[in-house]
């Protein structure tokens, strides 16, 4: 059968090692959080998911427990070739920054004292949690406006639970998560 | 220090908060010290500080502390475990519910949940904020840096990275 323009038309399923190496470019790239790369090499270099498709599967990967990243990898590599291709994605994102971790950790342990190594890895701290900073502010923001008041009554007992309190996340989740669902499922009806 | 009890201790605790990490790994951070330094003192609080900000300034995802914490329990072997005791729990997950999603994608119940969880997402990723910014922010130095990071990251499109290479470079000058 010769090919339909529209066959030609319908982006290429990538194979195993094209996946392997898209996943392996998000993770080098991915200085500071990998998210944003994800999108610009899945869905606007490569093409291998439309803005609509990465959204969703973005939206399932946050909303299960883990890293999100690592879920949105597992939900692309199954999409393309079944369990194979969502073990390559995950070994793809993960494998190269895991082996420098291991070169990371090995350093740390031999010259975590040296006066130059300590004092970056103290600026490095402060600004990984001025990064954190920003996180929680971008995210709390949208609970800010209009009839989101239970949202930040919610928020504000997590924070006060975990950070000042130290209540063990287990509690926190399986008391407050179901109330807090529940508050919201109530208010849609 | 080399502590089989405590390495397998460690990836039983993983395993566990694979599941409760609703909205990513920086949701588990404060789980992840409540263990490892405050129950059983693996890692003193600046070992910790230390191995979050390495995290995050390597590339890729940010449960690479998970990675670390391994290292220094258990070495490569270690590594290479904690990393795989967070990791296949929720792949296994995500793998099994994928489908169920799509059928239930405009589902009441599903809304409720999805929006129910992100109020206490917002909670838990203030309390690692402040969690790092505690033992981070012990000088004026430190408190700058935060505060112009958190600056820069929250109202400019500048990338991240740029903060983290200066701070690096005025800590090697001994300046924080």
């Amino acid at each position: 059968m010769p090919e339909s323009p529209l066959a030609a038309a319908k982006p290429p399923v990538p194979t195993l090692g094209e996946l392997f190496h898209g996943f392996l470019a998000i993770a080098l790239t991915g200085f500071g959080g990998v998210l944003p790369w994800a999108r610009i090499e899945l869905v606007e270099k490569r093409r291998w998911l439309s803005g609509e498709q990465f959204a969703g599967d973005l939206a399932l990967a946050q909303f299960l427990p883990g890293p999100n990243i690592v879920n949105l990898s597992i939900l692309i590599g199954a999409r393309f070739h079944g369990p194979l291709g969502a073990i390559v994605c995950t070994l793809g994102l993960i494998g190269a920054p895991v082996a420098l971790m291991i070169v990371c950790g090995a350093l740390y342990s031999r010259y975590s004292d040296v006066v130059w190594l300590r004092g970056s890895l103290a600026g490095l701290g402060a600004a990984a949690a001025g990064l954190l900073i920003s996180l929680a502010a971008k995210l709390a923001l949208p609970l800010l406006h209009g009839r989101r008041a239970p949202s930040l009554v919610f928020a504000l007992i997590t924070f006060v639970a975990v950070a000042l309190a130290r209540v063990p996340l287990y509690w926190v989740v399986a008391l407050l998560a179901p109330v807090s669902i529940a508050v919201f499922w109530w208010r849609a009806k | 220090m080399k502590d089989d009890s405590a390495l397998s201790t460690f990836l039983l605790q993983l395993v566990f908060l694979s599941f409760v990490s609703i909205g990513g790994i920086n949701a588990a951070v404060p789980e992840l010290h409540r263990q490892v330094v405050e129950t059983n003192r693996w890692l003193s609080e600046q070992q910790f500080t230390d191995f979050f900000a390495i995290a995050n300034a390597a590339p890729g995802p940010n449960l690479l502390i998970v990675t670390l914490i391994g290292y220094q329990l258990g070495g490569f072997v270690g590594a290479l475990a904690a990393t795989a005791s967070l990791c296949t729990p929720t792949c296994l997950l995500t793998y099994f519910v994928a489908h169920a999603w799509e059928r239930f994608k405009d589902a009441p119940l599903r809304i409720a949940i999805q929006a129910g969880l992100v109020p206490v997402t917002v909670g838990l990723v203030a309390a690692t904020a402040y969690l790092i910014a505690r033992t981070a922010d012990q000088n004026p130095a430190a408190i700058a840096i935060s505060a112009a990071t958190a600056a820069l990251a929250y109202f400019t499109r500048v990338h991240p990275l740029w903060a983290f290479a200066a701070a690096a470079a005025l800590g090697f000058a001994g300046l924080v």
